[in-house]
């Protein structure tokens, strides 16, 4: 038994692992590798497929407001604006819900409703962005134009400053019904990285502040928020490149004009809904290079926005060990 | 005194209504789909070919298509996200290499998967110089990458040393300890990702719609364009044609259903696993 024992873990057996190791090692590096390679070579196919676009508009690519197919000029002025707006729009809205819902599963929901709660807050980021367009299309534009801008436009219309923002004509289709939306798909991703942030707070630091009289609300502008600050404007920053992306919902709810307005009750567009509608339909290499030119904007903004929220949310990791 | 009581109960009271509000979206999506959906389902679904316009059909080449892609993609995709896992919990735990991986990763994670799709638009349609549900199966296993590499690395972590330890003072070699001993202990971990990879690729749309593209006939062909649910649902709804709306509304009921079912199986069965 002994001596059969000894020669089991002899050297003959260690080199003929030996062999297997190195290849073992080497395909699994060679696929970590392919993660890299997969990032590098998107983006150093946007950057090619767009250099037409970039070498015959310059600048004027970035700044042009005319998106003209027939006399083959294209600036993306409006797709990059409507873009921005329509995730400004969401995170107007996600960012106080999310963090309501974040306190409201941390500190104030019955122990045994947070975790069905939380998933299905979860659910919503499941649902697949189709159908969130659908349902915007079919049924949420429609409920816009008859109940909400109707009224934006009787009680905001005339407003100095912002009147002109709200006013136009209520047809359900634009700039905040996408937003509005782009604002509910974005809610999960923040709520959740928000919910775990909250709750890798040291409870030394939550009882301190119980015992010196603190109401829960206190609390939570006094102590959680100060101390997760960095990690939940990472969370703001990971919902802010989800919105920046998102394709179908928009595609749906947006409208699809390529004029700029001040109106968010306006049709527009952004710069997945653009690529979305008139890839397929891009004849002239200028044209597709424009869109693919545009999808290299896109894909340069949301890394950048990407790493940003990476680096936020790396300092609350450092700070505490790892909370996501 | 009264003051901060009363603000402390309008927070408190904001959070319960910002928790009322995420759920009543998530209800009338639901709502929405379940009524639109279910009026419009039909055995016929199942057994015809996407119509032409004003007629009578059903989605079975779009399910057949979009099945195809799907499993393809898994088949391309598994084993390439759990290799880098594996580099990145067992080889390369600490590296340089490992660290950056991992932030690439979730940036890929997150990424726009439109431009995913005009990245094998321009890998693969155009070197081809067609669509084929063979790039579309690419587009989605670029998608469901990161999804694996994230969750295998993980759970591959979650191990415990001692495991690895024991398999070592045995005399096992590296790669056999990974192979025999710690995918199996990692086993519940990795499949939650594999199944919550495959439930968010069944719905994606935008990487199809210059990958795949659409076929309005039956077509096993993956070396040609290749129907799919995701898209025939965004053409289908953007058409004026209300039969088109109906299968549409059909499609997007029998998607949505399979896709929140398999999320909430993950997740109960993963809890249970836990727990064991």
């Amino acid at each position: 038994m002994r001596d059969r024992a000894v020669r089991y873990v002899g050297i003959p057996a260690g080199t003929r692992g030996a062999a297997g190791d190195r290849l073992f090692g080497l395909v699994t590096a060679g696929a970590a590798w392919f993660v890299l390679l997969l990032l590098a070579g998107a983006a150093v196919s946007m950057a090619w497929g767009g250099r037409l676009a970039f070498e015959t508009f310059g600048l004027g690519f970035v700044t042009g407001q005319e998106w003209n197919v027939v006399e083959a000029k294209f600036g993306a002025l409006v797709p990059i604006y409507g873009t921005l707006v329509t995730s400004a729009i969401a995170l107007v809205i996600a960012v106080p819900v999310s963090i309501g819902i974040a306190l409201f599963l941390t500190d104030i929901a019955p122990r045994w409703t947070r975790g069905p709660i939380a998933i299905a807050i979860e659910l919503l980021a499941a649902v697949p962005s189709i159908i969130y367009g659908m349902w915007g299309l079919f049924v949420f534009a429609p409920f816009m134009a008859a109940h909400i801008e109707p009224w934006l436009n009787d009680h905001l219309g005339d407003k100095a400053v912002i009147g002109p923002l709200f006013s136009g004509p209520p047809i359900g289709i634009g700039m905040l019904t996408a937003g509005i939306v782009l604002g509910i798909m974005i809610i999960p991703f923040i709520a959740s990285v928000a919910r775990d942030v909250f709750n890798a707070v040291p409870p030394a630091l939550k009882e301190a502040a119980v015992a010196l009289g603190s109401t829960r609300w206190e609390i939570l502008s006094r102590v959680t928020l100060p101390y997760t600050r960095s990690a939940i404007v990472g969370a703001i920053f990971l919902g802010l490149g989800r919105a920046l992306g998102e394709t179908m919902a928009v595609t749906f709810v947006l409208g699809n004009a390529h004029d700029l307005s001040a109106s968010l009750l306006m049709p527009s567009n952004s710069i997945a809904a653009a690529i979305a509608n008139e890839f397929t339909e891009a004849d002239t290499n200028l044209y597709r290079s424009s869109l693919i030119a545009l999808a290299f904007l896109l894909f340069v903004v949301t890394f950048i926005v990407l790493t940003a929220a990476k680096l936020m949310l790396a300092r609350m990791d450092r700070s505490f060990g790892r909370t996501h | 005194m009264l003051r901060r009581r009363l603000v402390d109960a309008i927070a408190l009271l904001f959070a319960g209504a910002a928790t009322l509000f995420g759920l009543f979206w998530l209800a009338w999506i639901l709502w929405t789909t379940l009524s639109e959906g279910a009026a419009a389902l039909k055995p016929s679904l199942f057994t015809e070919m996407t119509p032409p316009p004003g007629a009578e059909g059903g989605l079975l080449n779009a399910f057949y298509g979009s099945a195809m892609m799907v499993l393809l993609a898994i088949a391309i995709g598994t084993p390439i996200g759990i290799a880098a896992g594996t580099y990145l919990a067992e080889q390369g735990r600490y590296s340089k290499l490992a660290a950056i991986v991992r932030f690439v990763n979730d940036i890929l994670l997150s990424a726009p998967s439109i431009v995913i799709g005009l990245f094998i638009y321009e890998l693969v349609v155009r070197t081809t110089g067609h669509f084929s549900g063979f790039a579309g199966a690419l587009a989605l296993a670029m998608i469901l990458i990161p999804i694996v590499v994230r969750t295998s690395d993980e759970s591959l972590r979650l191990v415990p040393d001692q495991m690895r330890e024991a398999a070592f003072a045995l005399g096992l070699p590296r790669w056999r300890v990974t192979a025999r001993i710690l995918y199996k202990a990692a086993l519940s971990g990795i499949l939650t990702g594999i199944l919550l990879g495959l439930a968010r690729i069944s719905g994606e749309t935008a990487p199809l719609l210059f990958t795949a593209l659409n076929n309005q006939f039956w077509s096993a062909d993956l070396n040609a364009p290749l129907a799919n649910v995701p898209v025939v649902i965004f053409q289908y709804a953007m058409s004026p044609y209300d039969e088109w709306h109906a299968l549409a509304w059909a499609g997007a009921f029998v998607l949505t259903f399979f896709v929140l079912a398999l999320n909430l199986l993950v997740r109960f069965v993963a809890r249970k696993g836990l727990k064991t």
